[in-house]
């Protein structure tokens, strides 16, 4: 017997299964990062007055911009890639969603020369702790970029050939992908201006 | 007979896709019954092996620093005396294996898994695949939390609460006690994701909200408890690694000093935050132990008592607002912290206020039993047991709530007696019931009454040996955590005698496993072969499905509900159970 609901939405709640799963596990993913964000404003405000230091000491705040409207640009294409698909324009989707998983290999890109450098000065998890909630809070976003780029690069390559088959499945994965990649990107428009200018 | 017939064709016409090799199967199975049988055993499996951990623990306290026996022999290098280092490491694994190892996978990962998507009419989960990834990541979580034991140093052991700054600077078993800590959030996150999709989006028609049993709605609050409190405990590992991993100092305050040297870290971190974020998780989890154990009872009342439940609606009503007040609640876990007296007269307004939703649901469940012909059954035993055992558990809690009582009692025996008779009388009790409730579904076959029997009296007897002494111990101020049990303190002289008694009822009620884990095995080949619904049961999962139900599908065919959850007895039908896919009353 098939699971109803993986592609047609239930009537009385108006989402199919992977749309609520991804929803719920986004709710999750935000207890995750408010509990950091948290732990981040605690260790500040419970620090003696004076022996804070602040991102703007140490980090690059012209290359995190650069990263911001990558990211933001990445959002905008996946939106693309599954406008593409609803159309049915499959060579488009190919593009836009080849441009996604591109700006998600830059960001990276630009993310390592900042590590690389703060490495190559000394300046390590362990030096104080803005530094050690900076590499935290951005280590692990790296990670959930990184975990965005398989399934969207998946979803581009081997994944692509459920549309063949099953077209309107595979918009609604692409969508799911989607959300998921926006949480990232918001992620992000939270940890820059927290860590980089405040 | 029809049904059988029916199921026979059934397998016939769909053979094609159903033909699966042994591992798919049984091992790496998506099939939401198979997965809820494997949660099920490990679970049974981690729960023996913490509770032996507990028998070892003990000896120390009844009769330290002398030999064990029996186990002493692979304690070479004490002469099987069992060590302060190593009673601290068997506390924190104890604690660890029968909260993350033991309960939570029985209650939600077995009993959720198996039930759930039967008694919502579901073919099986929304995302079967992730539901083995669930399983899976909650055995490498159990398989790495064992294998510290044999790490250098031995297993983690500060505590099951980890607190830093101790938790920081302890050997390797503390990091890998966070890995598997790790895995298993994982599996949590993903299965309480899973159990929500599959409860909201695959309810069989006609399945309204308000007609799903109260066991569904226990596991909805529960999921949604696991979802969003456990990425606390998640963050507060990352953390944790971090301090311990990359030399960060999140948890070391500024100047720690360490057996007599200063700790060479750069210091400025805060020990109090990982108690917010670990109790930001362990509230909730309290109630992710208990919600399931309340909805295996309401089961088995309802069914048992042959009449609805009383307040079915405002058991709903209050298990939903227990899940919200569960988030606000922590901070009464850390009253003798320093955080100040407003933080405190907070949290201890929201405890007094979370006792009330679950004050509503024991009070349905006892006037439930009013005016009923009871079935005594071994599940209603259990089911019966946990009343007054719970009642004492969460009525021990209130003085606990109060900051100024707190004073007095934190830290001592009290905790332990409180928290252990929500948990061991009280949840515990409750799987067995469930286990008895539902093995029949499992098997086809039912477990014998009778050692039923043997097996329920003596445990209730032996658990309350155990667990009532503590609460005695605990006023007269005997601390937690003491390898010798208080024996160096004078002031504990005086109740020190109960150590004895409390032990040798420990291990009475391990000897008191041995029938039930007989009945189990035995049961499976050799019980009763019954129908398909042997307890004349009203809920989908015994009316509507053959037992066992069909691999990978369930029902022969999805069923449409017409009716409530517990229409038992109603006037003028023809049985005293009119099943909720029934239209017409018979």
């Amino acid at each position: 017997m098939e699971i109803p609901y993986t592609v047609e939405a239930r009537p009385d709640t108006g989402v199919f299964n992977a749309k609520l799963g991804v929803w719920l596990f986004l709710a999750s993913e935000v207890m995750l990062f408010g509990a950091l964000f948290s732990s981040y404003v605690l260790l500040r405000t419970g620090a003696p007055a004076g022996t804070w230091h602040h991102g703007r000491e140490f980090l690059n705040v012209p290359l995190a911009t650069l990263n911001t409207i990558i990211l933001i640009a990445s959002s905008v294409t996946m939106v693309m890639s599954w406008a593409s698909l609803k159309l049915n324009d499959f060579k488009k989707y190919r593009i836009y969603m080849g441009l996604t998983l591109l700006a998600g290999v830059g960001f990276l890109i630009v993310k390592g020369f900042e590590y690389g450098h703060k490495f190559e000065v000394g300046l390590l998890p362990k030096t104080n702790t803005f530094l050690a909630i900076y590499f935290t809070l951005t280590g692990l976003h790296g990670l959930h970029v990184i975990g965005g780029m398989i399934v969207n690069g998946y979803f581009l390559g081997p994944g692509a050939k459920l549309f063949k088959t099953q077209p309107e499945r595979f918009t609604n994965r692409v969508e799911v992908a989607g959300l998921y990649w926006h949480f990232v990107d918001l992620v992000w428009i939270f940890l820059f201006p927290t860590l980089y200018l405040l | 007979m029809a049904l059988v017939d029916e199921r026979v064709a059934h397998g016939h016409a769909d053979a094609h896709h159903h033909e699966l090799g042994f591992w798919q199967k049984y091992v790496f199975s998506q099939d939401h019954k198979v997965i809820g049988i494997q949660y099920g055993f490990t679970a049974l499996c981690f729960l023996l092996f913490g509770f032996s951990l507990m028998m070892m623990m003990r000896w120390s306290i009844a009769y330290p620093n002398t030999p064990i026996p029996l186990v002493g022999k692979l304690l070479k290098a004490s002469g099987g005396i069992i060590v302060p280092e190593l009673y601290n490491q068997l506390g924190a694994m104890h604690g660890t294996i029968m909260v993350f190892l033991g309960i939570v996978p029985l209650a939600v990962g077995a009993f959720g898994n198996y039930i759930v998507p039967l008694q919502i009419g579901a073919p099986d989960m929304a995302f079967p695949k992730l539901n083995m990834a669930s399983y899976w990541s909650y055995f490498i979580g159990g398989v790495i939390m064992l294998s510290s034991f044999f790490a250098p140093g031995g297993a983690a052991q500060s505590g099951w609460t980890s607190y830093p700054p101790l938790s920081d600077i302890a050997p390797t078993g503390q990091t890998m006690w966070l890995f598997g800590m790790l895995f298993l959030i994982i599996s949590s996150v993903l299965g309480s994701m899973n159990f929500l999709v599959t409860i909201i989006q695959l309810r069989a028609p006609g399945l309204t909200w308000m007609r799903l049993p109260f066991f569904v709605w226990a596991q909805f609050v529960t999921s949604f408890l696991l979802l969003l409190a456990f990425p606390a405990l998640q963050a507060a590992a990352v953390l944790q690694m971090m301090d311990r991993l990359a030399g960060t100092s999140f948890f070391l305050p500024s100047g720690l000093v360490v057996s007599g040297q200063q700790l060479q870290v750069a210091g400025g971190g805060s020990p109090l935050l990982w108690q917010h974020l670990f109790w930001f998780l362990a509230h909730p989890e309290v109630y992710v132990l208990i919600l399931p154990a309340f909805g295996i009872v309401a089961e088995v009342i309802a069914n048992n008592t042959r009449k609805p439940l009383w307040g079915y609606r405002s058991m709903v009503y209050a298990v939903t607002f227990l899940g919200f007040m569960s988030f606000i609640v922590w901070a009464h876990h850390m009253f003798m912290t320093g955080m100040g007296t407003v933080m405190s007269t907070f949290f201890q307004t929201t405890t007094m206020i979370i006792s009330i939703p679950s004050v509503i649901v024991l009070t349905a469940l006892i006037i439930s039993l009013w005016g009923a012909s009871i079935r005594f059954t071994v599940p209603m035993l259990f089911a019966l047991a946990f009343l007054p055992m719970f009642a004492i558990g969460g009525l021990t809690g209130l003085p606990l709530g109060l900051a100024p009582s707190d004073i007095h009692l934190h830290d001592t025996y009290y905790v332990i007696g409180h928290f252990h008779y929500v948990v061991a009388p009280g949840t515990i009790f409750a799987m067995f019931a469930g286990i008895y409730y539902w093995f029949p579904k499992l098997t086809g076959r039912k477990m014998s009454e009778l050692l039923g029997k043997i097996h329920f009296w003596p445990s209730f007897l032996f658990i309350n040996g155990i667990f009532f002494p503590m609460l005695i111990q605990g006023l007269a101020g005997v601390q937690r955590r003491l390898y010798d049990g208080g024996a160096s303190y004078s002031h504990a002289q005086p109740v020190l005698h109960w150590n004895a008694f409390m032990s040798v009822s420990a291990w009475l009620l391990g000897l008191a496993q041995i029938p039930f884990i007989f009945n189990l095995f035995w049961s499976i080949w050799k019980g009763a072969k019954v129908g398909a619904n042997p307890w004349d049961a009203t809920t989908l999962e015994w009316a509507a499905a053959p037992s066992p139900p069909i691999a990978h599908g369930n029902f022969v065919e999805i069923p449409t509900v017409h009716r409530g959850p517990y229409d038992y007895s109603l006037p003028g039908a023809a049985t005293d159970f009119t099943p909720q896919h029934q239209l017409q009353e018979a």
